[in-house]
């Protein structure tokens, strides 16, 4: 027995017993509550997958079963940005598995066929359970590029001071965001100070130390003066436990210690009124 | 080959580079400002690069050298207008433009020269 001819018989059979096949399908899903829609909603889903599916069977064309992967890969989509579980994803394939399976558990001359078929929604449901995990990545990934873009802000403290207070733990990529958006905003400012409060960093190790002083080198290039400020007394205390070495770049305690210090670089005084 | 125009303004040589920098444009730019420098007793050099867009090592080297020959007429280099993404190519190549001083635009330059000459 070929797999073409046991497919051919499987697809009548399950067009024969359509109207029933779709009932039970849709009854076990919102039993195990996996669909997340309204049950019409569910219903009239799983009534396009099933058309796809016979359509991918008996065809040996191509499209057929790009259509139906297209399908499966809309669902699972939508099922991980509405935050269903990836069991939940999985099972509204699977469960056509069970429905059809009820429906030939008494006819024994099928059974080969049905081995053929499960075979088919295995994969059918392997590739939806890829699908989801690749859509939630992309959530995450979405997530994270996000929080990149809120958690470095540009500050301008006064003519010509700019303030980059960082928070969280910097990595190469949030390095270079920092850096990018503090040289663009020195040359739109026209600014010729900078101040890197690293008050809310946890932890500086020498990949930090280095990130900053290239930060620092690139904005002497531009013209202006970097300092650094907020360093703790644990971090002052790795600093020098790991000899790294911040040279001839201003560091201060505290954000308005390096403003004061700032300030009187431009050449100003702020004093009582 | 793109020659870049020196202008003497008031005691000092400004160039503006306007042109994709190739390699032998700015070695002819290296020896028009040392015969510039020594024929009008210049005391300060401003380079405007804030049409550069790409440098590499060689450039960034050849600044450097500019600033060194300067040097030798008593003059001092500011280079002026350089672009963030530019920055961060000469950081990434390790390059930081020893004996070349930089200011963000023309203006400060000048106000910086001035400062000098107090």
């Amino acid at each position: 027995m070929d797999v073409d001819s046991s497919q051919t018989r499987m697809v009548d059979v399950l067009l024969a017993n359509q109207e029933k096949l779709l009932a039970r399908w849709a009854e076990i899903l919102l039993a195990s509550d996996a669909g997340q829609g309204t049950a019409e909603e569910t219903r009239q889903e799983l009534a396009e997958i099933f058309g796809a599916l016979q359509r991918s069977m008996s065809d040996a064309d191509e499209s057929a079963q790009g259509e139906l992967r297209a399908m499966l890969a809309e669902l699972s989509r939508s099922r991980a940005r509405r935050g269903a579980t990836p069991t939940q994803t999985a099972i509204s394939v699977f469960a056509l598995k069970d429905a059809v399976y009820e429906l030939v558990a008494s006819a024994a001359e099928l059974v080969p066929e049905f081995l053929v078929f499960s075979r088919m929604v295995d994969d059918l449901g392997l590739f939806t359970f890829q699908t989801y995990a690749a859509a939630r990545e992309q959530v995450i990934a979405d997530q994270a590029e996000a929080m990149l873009e809120l958690s470095t802000p540009v500050v301008r403290l006064w003519d010509g001071i700019i303030a980059v207070p960082l928070i969280g733990t910097l990595d190469s990529a949030r390095t270079q965001l920092v850096m990018e958006k503090m040289l663009d905003a020195l040359v739109t400012e026209g600014a010729e100070h900078a101040v890197i409060d690293i008050t809310g960093v946890p932890t500086v190790d020498t990949e930090v130390a280095q990130h900053l002083l290239k930060t620092v080198m690139a904005a002497r290039l531009l013209g202006a003066e970097c300092t650094i400020s907020g360093i703790r007394p644990q971090i002052a205390h790795t600093i020098v436990s790991l000899g790294i070495e911040f040279g001839d770049i201003a560091t201060k305690a505290t954000l308005a210690d390096a403003l004061g210090h700032a300030l009187k670089q431009s050449g100003l005084k702020v004093g009582p009124a | 080959m793109d020659r870049v125009p020196i202008l003497k303004i008031e005691g000092i040589l400004f160039v503006s580079i306007q042109v994709d920098l190739q390699d032998d444009t700015v070695l002819q730019l290296q020896e028009d400002l040392a015969d510039e420098l020594s024929a009008t007793g210049a005391h300060g050099v401003i380079i405007d690069i804030t049409a550069v867009e790409i440098v590499d090592s060689f450039i960034g080297r050849m600044l450097t050298t500019i600033g060194s020959i300067s040097r030798m007429f008593d003059a001092e280099t500011v280079l002026v207008g350089m672009r963030p993404a530019v920055a961060i190519t000469l950081t990434e190549l390790g390059l930081s433009l020893r004996g070349v001083r930089t200011a963000l635009n023309a203006e400060k330059g000048l106000r910086l020269l001035a400062a000098r000459d107090g």
